[in-house]
């Protein structure tokens, strides 16, 4: 359960998030807004690596008030366009999602090899477990780079735009495994721009402008033309196809 | 056995046979019955006294500042996140070397043999203060990059300004020399004011290697992880003041093992900085051992800087890695 009470963040003196409030309790909970709403630093607030006014806990623990190596364990983070420094091998990349569990001077055990185990074959990356990271095509990167938050293991997983610069069947595939994590009883916290695949895979959306909560509920709930025309700017065509929500923004107004 | 420890297992032994090489070595030929005799504690006074006063205190130093080199390097590598940084990019090389310099124009090392190196010390730790006001604000490794090059380019214009200065044209030589770097009428006193300070470095930077790992991530992800990098920060800037600072006091500037060394090994390890840490640190043993050895070897009047041996012996292998591999790190 993740509680954000009255949630203000200021960056450089200006305030880029004002008083979210909201209580998340499980499932694949979608982020969305436009560029510079505040959704990126709303998450890295809640990931404890910007400091934030109000009260962003977890089961009851300020994050803030986190040991930083048991914050790490409750709290998975994949960022935005992460880069990775070294060619590590994927299952080595994979493995520092264990970091935060070793003691001090411990070594990985067997806990930590199944979990990497684990995050390697939801992510079917079994097979491409040796290869360089700067080897791999980018769906195979983004593919990777979520294994490695999968790893922590951890019962909140923030996902800072995943599907930025995947095609269309990559976006499906992240999607699937965000929300899948999920249903294994995760709370998943995603920033994402298409509105179709947030309708569609997401329990619950959070729409969020200029720093401000402004809607909160299933999907259907948030996603109206009216919001979506004054918070995006743009007309939006709002529909169904085989039984699945379809919004097509079509011009900006 | 895993295959990082056979590396180092192997790195070991090459650092080994590189010391063991130059301890036979020298001006006076001894012969290896007569160099091993001496060492196990037997042979002829001449050769006990040529092994144990002259040249193993030379091999053992070249040993601890390769390693502390080669360490610091990797770890400065893994930190900044940059192939190109090594100990001199934070200045500390640089400051300690100054240090020394004015041990020497201004006559204190003629007092006493300590007085060099422990001026050399002064100069690493004071080069370090800027630095540490810098990272106790949190910035990231670029700051700390711009902040080492200002510093060591202030240590650079003061050095030039005792040579520019000197009294004599043997002072001017002094210095040079000095600053050059070498191992040359080194003794134990050297290898045991060396030790303590290597130790601390290595030690410190062995620590942070979890941290390193983390980094790969970049500064946000390695937070992400539960890591404290400002600790780390702080811990890496005193393990290179503390190691290269005693390693620059003894032997002078040698550079290029700390730049060179990791990118020498790094396709031997599975790239992670932590895997690459002991590594360095043997093969930057190995190298300047074998670096010190040639040094003797060449039948020259004045033997030629240990810096620029290390720099000939390593450029052309490093090239020669560039230009066959795809990348290099």
């Amino acid at each position: 359960m993740v509680s954000l009470e009255d949630v203000s963040v200021a960056l450089g003196g200006r305030r880029v998030v004002e008083g979210v409030g909201a209580d998340l309790g499980g499932g694949l909970i979608g982020l969305i807004g436009p560029n510079g709403a505040g959704k990126s630093t709303l998450v890295r607030a809640i990931a404890g690596l910007v400091p934030a006014e109000g009260g962003i806990s977890i089961d009851g623990v300020l994050v803030a008030s986190m040991p930083p190596r048991d914050r790490a364990r409750r709290i998975a983070y994949l960022p935005q366009g992460q880069i990775v420094h070294w060619p590590l091998t994927v299952e080595r990349l994979v493995a520092l999602g264990r970091l935060p569990h070793l003691a001090p001077f411990g070594r990985p055990d067997g806990m930590d090899a199944k979990a990497i185990e684990r995050a390697l074959e939801r992510t079917e990356l079994v097979s491409l477990r040796d290869r360089p990271i700067d080897e791999l095509s980018g769906g195979e990167r983004a593919r990777v780079l979520l294994a490695r938050a999968l790893a922590v293991e951890a019962p909140l997983l923030l996902a800072d735009e995943p599907l930025a610069a995947l095609d269309p069947a990559h976006q499906i595939e992240v999607m699937a495994l965000l929300r899948a994590e999920a249903e294994r009883g995760a709370t998943v916290i995603a920033v994402l721009h298409d509105l179709t695949l947030a309708a569609r895979w997401c329990d619950r959306l959070l729409l969020i402008d200029q720093g401000r909560l402004i809607a909160d509920g299933k999907p259907g709930e948030v996603l109206s033309a009216d919001r979506i025309g004054s918070v995006y700017h743009v007309s939006a065509f709002i529909g169904e196809a085989g039984g699945e929500p379809l919004i097509v923004p079509l011009s900006h107004h | 056995m895993t295959k990082s420890l056979r590396i180092d297992l192997a790195l070991a032994l090459l650092a080994v046979a590189c010391a063991m090489l130059s301890l036979g070595l020298g001006p006076a030929h001894l012969g290896w019955g007569r160099v091993l005799a001496a060492l196990a504690g037997r042979g002829d006074p001449i050769a006990a006294t040529i092994v144990w006063q002259l040249r193993l205190p030379r091999a053992l130093l070249a040993l601890l500042i390769g390693a502390m080199l080669g360490g610091a390097g990797a770890a400065l590598q893994g930190y900044l996140r940059n192939p190109l940084a090594d100990p001199g990019v934070l200045g500390t090389s640089s400051t300690a070397a100054l240090g020394g310099v004015v041990a020497l124009y201004y006559g204190f090392a003629a007092i006493s043999p300590l007085m060099l190196p422990l001026f050399a010390i002064i100069g690493a730790f004071v080069g370090l203060i800027p630095l540490l006001l810098l990272a106790a604000r949190s910035e990231g490794p670029l700051a700390l990059i711009l902040a080492g090059v200002a510093i060591a380019t202030a240590a650079g214009a003061g050095i030039s300004l005792a040579l520019n200065f000197a009294p004599n044209p043997f002072a001017a030589v002094e210095i040079m020399t000095w600053w050059m770097g070498s191992l040359a009428d080194r003794s134990f006193l050297h290898v045991w004011l060396a030790l303590p300070c290597i130790a601390i470095g290595l030690g410190l930077i062995l620590l942070e290697g979890r941290a390193l790992d983390a980094l790969t991530l970049g500064e946000e992800g390695a937070t992400a992880l539960g890591t404290n990098l400002r600790r780390t920060r702080l811990m890496l800037l005193a393990a290179t003041a503390i190691g290269v600072g005693g390693a620059v006091a003894v032997s002078g500037a040698i550079g290029f093992v700390g730049l060179v060394v990791p990118h020498l090994v790094r396709p031997f390890t599975d790239r992670r900085p932590s895997s690459l840490l002991i590594p360095s640190a043997l093969g930057g043993a190995a190298l300047l051992a074998i670096a010190d050895a040639l040094v003797r070897s060449v039948p020259t009047l004045e033997e030629p800087r240990l810096g620029v041996v290390t720099a000939l012996i390593g450029v052309p292998v490093f090239l020669h890695q560039l230009m066959r591999a795809r990348r290099q790190w």
